[in-house]
């Protein structure tokens, strides 16, 4: 089958490369691109654990193909971090408050809250255990991890006050 | 799970799309948001030789107004049709059924219009286009129609939409200002398909109700209209004895298979217990 020419934005950096159509979004980054972050759990859309952010919104990779993505940015967990190595609040928080355990869930668990608090900078308890509800950890119970995301909106709304 | 190969297109324009269909007839298959699809196509349960890509037609998406009813996209996501305020204020049983669709992740990709168009008697939001009276345009290489919601699905996976036809847009006539509503759904789950779900519309006046339409989710091989079930609420007080009569009429159309959700007769009796739910929520939403 032929391949098609893909061009993304990942992470903030140019990518262009060849995938068959039937190649999923998950399987073109972890062994096409390297980017390992984003997990296989469960590969039929119930986990979470291959969670990226598409075009601003939070998607399973796994069920996507590679060639609907074409055009579009893409974040992942290796794109949260600042340039300089300096984590992402959310990534400060989980390691604070103990959001993981064996760590399976949590790039995607991550990226699902980066986008639930971009859209909900100020999310109740129940609006983040919603926000989160396509995301299975198996370790948590979650308590730890919706404490974490608490932390990470606190410590973002303060950063923003601090800069205006 | 590696799906079966195919070849992509992306086409820029509906008729474009059409087109393609036509071309590649039984072999080509539209993808909307795909988590119906795609699943399906990873355990080889779907194999499309040709698959159409409905993602930059944008004449497919938005919510719109029309003085006698409401245009919605095709295309249109669970997402969006979450965060709509015309939606909200005017058909709310839509947003109340969105929220219980899948999860976050999904509802950002699903659309109204794989929803509806897929057959899937799971899926929530038929027995909603039932309940309100949707009717839905199709479009094919030679003429543009629409169907009535309530004579759309023929069995699971089978409908009214011929080969070469893509759905359009889904139109909802305008319900009335001051109507009750409620989408009950018991699952076991957050992502999970009904044990059995039940849409509610009905308008009371003086106390009577006026008019209501009942339609149930997952306890047959389609959607199902409950014609009588409905009928039975109108021009009493929607109290006790007709709610009851209303349940009674609902379950005795419904036909589920015992399954992982528990088996006839649990489910039939779910069935009841959501369209009880329903009528009672409703009821009480009336403004």
């Amino acid at each position: 089958m032929a391949k098609t020419r893909i061009m993304l934005k990942v992470n903030n950096r140019d990518v262009e490369t060849l995938a068959e159509p039937r190649m999923l979004l998950i399987h073109l980054l972890r062994e096409q691109l390297g980017i390992t972050g984003p997990h296989i759990g469960c590969d039929t859309s119930h986990c979470g654990a291959c969670t990226v952010d598409m075009n601003g919104k939070s998607v399973k990779s796994c069920t996507v193909f590679a060639v609907q993505a074409n055009g579009a940015q893409i974040i992942t967990i290796e794109g949260l971090a600042a340039a300089d190595g300096t984590l992402h609040p959310l990534q400060e928080a989980f390691r604070e408050h103990h959001g993981l355990q064996c760590g399976f869930c949590t790039p995607g668990m991550i990226t699902r809250a980066y986008r639930l608090l971009q859209e909900n900078p100020h999310p109740s308890e129940a609006e983040i255990r919603f926000g989160i509800s396509g995301n299975l950890c198996r370790c948590t119970g979650y308590q730890t991890i919706v404490r974490a995301i608490h932390a990470a909106a606190e410590c973002m709304n303060s950063a923003k006050e601090a800069a205006e | 799970m590696i799906p079966a190969p195919f070849t992509y297109h992306r086409p820029q324009s509906l008729d474009k799309a059409i087109d393609l269909l036509a071309q590649h007839g039984e072999g080509a298959r539209v993808v909307a948001g795909g988590h119906s699809l795609i699943p399906m196509m990873k355990l080889r349960l779907a194999k499309p030789e040709h698959l159409v890509d409905l993602q930059e037609l944008s004449e497919l998406r938005g919510i719109r107004g029309e003085s006698s009813a409401l245009i919605i996209g095709a295309m249109t996501t669970q997402h969006e049709l979450i965060g709509s305020e015309l939606l909200a204020a005017r058909c709310p049983i839509i947003r109340e059924t969105s929220l219980l669709i899948a999860d976050p992740q999904v509802r950002y990709c699903g659309t109204l219009g794989g929803n509806v168009a897929n057959g899937d008697p799971g899926n929530d939001m038929p027995a909603v286009m039932m309940a309100l009276g949707a009717t839905y345009r199709v479009k094919g290489p030679h003429r543009e129609r629409d169907i009535p919601a309530r004579g759309f699905y023929q069995g699971a996976y089978s409908t009214a939409l011929q080969e070469g036809e893509i759905l359009v847009a889904v139109s909802i006539p305008m319900p009335a200002d001051r109507h009750g509503y409620a989408y009950e759904k018991q699952k076991r789950k957050v992502g999970d398909y009904a044990t059995a779900a039940a849409a509610v519309t009905l308008t009371m006046l003086g106390g009577a109700c006026t008019s209501a339409a009942i339609a149930l989710t997952n306890v047959a091989d389609t959607p199902l209209f409950a014609k009588d079930a409905g009928e039975a609420l109108v021009g009493s007080g929607a109290g006790e004895a007709a709610i009851t009569e209303a349940v009674r009429r609902a379950q005795s159309i419904t036909s589920p298979p015992a399954d992982g959700r528990g088996p006839v007769d649990f489910r039939v009796h779910i069935a009841g217990v959501m369209v009880r739910r329903a009528i009672a929520r409703a009821k009480q939403r009336v403004g």
